[in-house]
């Protein structure tokens, strides 16, 4: 492109200047939030030893014995804590890589579905005596309602109002708890109960009943994301306009990642005041949705082992750095910043799509054509 | 509701609506020519705010302990150099460098920047809220039946003054010229000679200039000030922008008007309690149904 500008031209910065226009005309106004793209394929060739190490297939079961050992090895009730803490975390994450990841839209409020789901679990069992299982239906339905709520109108429109809309639906839901009675107030609701203690220490019952939900939920979006339905929302996160020419209902598919996403969070919210037994307004800022979008991205958006990697470290980070909250916001902007010019595919690359060893294994053993028409 | 409640919830939601207008032009004339929403425009409000706290205590012995308007002019003029810079830099080192990148990334990027600032004053002013050194005059006269301070009128004027030099400059001058021309289309303009990157950048620093005279009024009418301040008014002057039409500024001040005073109608009706989610759930709705703005054209994605 310089090449075309001899460098003596009157605009100084032409090479520069017409990379933007570029981006303007080509993609600004037609492509839609090109998440992955980031995912340049130059780039995404550079692995790292700790990608290497996530990408390979055993990470994950390893991380589910380890999760579900926990108790064996450490049982203090500090640990257990955290731990279920960062679960909790990972679950929130792998939802909002769905929407974020998957489908390339920004959610800044989805501690708003956190907050329903909360909200939903807690005044059913502490006002009208329900047990906590019988909850979770009246959550789901509630965190759809949330997501239509929002998602109806803003998802027709471009995909930066998306943004801010969600900002301002984390608010409104914050705010209206704050407000209504029924809910607490700003004192919130405390005293809900358990899913029953099974015999054994309560926090470490609660503990695997939280780690079996997560491990089900990190299957769960790790498997949408390869179906028929995540390569749509891949498609529609690279190129709106493409997906919508080769007969891919756009609205329908962001529509299906927002409220799927609003799921995830909405059940997120139910262990998380199980596990809290008292919620109140100010766990629900925009701070936590920010942290939540933080894991997504250092993790690296659409890849389920380095989301997961990436909220472990986000939600134990804390506990190591005590007292130096806002330097680490601080720190976490900056990186946000940092991570977005230079290593926009997530700190913890790993490649999206189909394992690379399946494919392999099937090309060598089977070696027949992969397209028959 | 008799008239003189009605003026006077009038006269609030015009004052209201001049603080939010002001930080809604950075946020229409930033989204008109690049199409970046600058989530860090509310932060930049909120940094105009601390600069004037500090001048403000650098300057308090040669100035005293009552504040006269002039030298709060000349505190906001200070500020808004000070603000300006900082859009510039920002401009420079966070948005310049993915310009040819996905939407998504320089959306993070803009979430980025709001945090940076937001906690870099959180570490460097420490997280609890301060307080103004100067307040200004509490001495009011009546319109009619309706209450109105000195203070408030004259930032009314001030923020009109400003609007009306802005929206002059960008009809006449030559660089608002380029600014307009740049939000038609960059590409032809590239062609035509104009230095599209200075032209972006002297946008970042009069919207963020424009963004830090409103912090400067709003610490010194409200006294308080703290790093969070700029969130709720950088989701308020995006809403007057939609409503208004984004990327069209006299859209964005009507907007901030239509904006300031539903509010102050909302809470007038609904306590205040419940401004913000009035506020917001006007801003859903009216995507809803009019997603174009008052002013603007249309929104929606094309090829």
């Amino acid at each position: 492109m310089s090449k075309d500008h001899p460098k003596e031209t009157i605009v100084p910065d032409a090479a520069d200047a017409s990379g933007f226009v570029n981006a303007v005309d080509d993609r600004g106004d037609t492509k839609v939030a090109l998440a992955g793209s980031g995912l340049a394929p130059g780039r995404a060739t550079k692995v790292n030893p700790v990608s290497r190490l996530i990408s390979h297939p055993l990470f994950g079961l390893v991380i589910v014995v380890l999760a579900v050992a926990l108790p064996f090895i450490n049982s203090s009730a500090y640990a257990i804590r955290i731990s279920t803490d960062a679960l909790i975390f990972v679950m929130l994450a792998v939802g909002l890589n769905i929407v974020v990841g998957y489908c390339g839209l920004l959610d800044l409020g989805y501690a708003a579905f956190f907050a329903i789901g909360a909200y939903t679990a807690g005044v059913l069992t502490t006002t009208f005596g329900w047990p906590v299982i019988a909850t979770i239906p009246f959550v789901v339905v509630a965190a759809v309602i949330g997501g239509l709520l929002i998602g109806g109108p803003t998802l027709r429109l471009r995909s930066d109002y998306l943004a801010i809309v969600t900002l301002g639906f984390g608010e409104i839901v914050r705010i209206t708890a704050n407000n209504l009675d029924f809910t607490g107030g700003p004192n919130g609701v405390f005293g809900i109960p358990d899913f029953g203690d099974f015999g054994l220490r309560a926090d470490i019952a609660t503990y695997w009943i939280v780690a079996v939900v997560v491990a089900l939920a990190v299957l769960a979006s790790a498997r949408l994301g390869r179906g028929r339905l995540g390569r749509a929302w891949r498609f529609v996160r690279e190129d709106e306009d493409a997906a919508e020419a080769m007969g891919i209902h756009t609205y329908k598919v962001k529509f299906a990642a927002y409220v799927t996403g609003a799921i995830f969070g909405g059940l997120a919210g139910v262990l998380f005041a199980v596990h809290q037994t008292a919620i109140s307004p100010p766990s629900f800022n925009f701070l936590y949705s920010a942290l939540i979008l933080m894991a997504v991205v250092l993790g690296g958006m659409g890849s389920t082992p380095g989301v997961v990697v990436g909220a472990i470290v986000i939600a134990l980070l804390p506990e190591l750095l005590r007292g130096a909250e806002n330097w680490r916001y601080l720190v976490f902007g900056v990186l946000l910043i940092v991570v977005m010019i230079f290593r926009p595919q997530g700190i913890w690359p790993h490649r999206v799509g189909e394992k690379p060893a399946r494919v392999r294994r099937k090309r060598v053993v089977e070696d027949e054509p992969e397209m028959i028409p | 509701m008799d008239f003189e409640y009605l003026l006077q919830l009038i006269l609030n939601g015009l004052f209201v609506g001049s603080f939010y207008g002001l930080v809604a032009l950075g946020y229409s004339m930033v989204y008109g020519i690049i199409k970046l929403l600058n989530f860090a425009h509310g932060d930049i409000y909120m940094l105009g705010a601390f600069s004037g706290y500090t001048l403000l205590t650098i300057g308090a012995g040669v100035i005293g302990g009552q504040a006269s308007i002039v030298v709060l002019v000349v505190i906001m003029l200070i500020a808004m150099v000070l603000t300006g810079t900082v859009g510039l830099i920002l401009e420079r080192v966070a948005y310049r460098p993915l310009r040819g990148a996905p939407r998504l990334s320089v959306l993070i990027t803009a979430v980025g920047a709001s945090f940076a600032l937001e906690y870099g004053i959180a570490v460097s002013f420490g997280p609890n809220p301060r307080v103004y050194p100067i307040r200004l005059g509490n001495e009011s006269f009546t319109v009619f039946g309706a209450r109105l301070t000195y203070a408030q009128l004259a930032m009314m004027l001030m923020a009109m003054a400003l609007m009306i030099g802005l929206d002059q400059a960008v009809r006449r001058t030559r660089s608002g010229r380029a600014m307009r021309a740049i939000s038609q289309d960059p590409k032809a303009c590239l062609l035509m000679g104009i230095n599209v990157d200075s032209v972006i950048t002297r946008t970042f620093f009069i919207g963020s200039a424009l963004a830090g005279a409103a912090g400067v009024m709003s610490g010194a009418y409200y006294g308080k000030i703290d790093f969070l301040m700029g969130f709720i008014i950088g989701l308020k002057a995006f809403t007057a922008a939609v409503i208004g039409g984004i990327g069209n500024l006299r859209g964005a001040v009507l907007g901030a008007i239509v904006l300031g005073l539903l509010e102050s109608f909302g809470t007038a009706w609904l306590g205040s309690e419940w401004r913000d989610v009035f506020a917001f759930a006007f801003l859903i709705l009216f995507l809803t149904v009019r997603p174009t703005g008052l002013l603007g054209e249309r929104v929606t994605e094309r090829v």
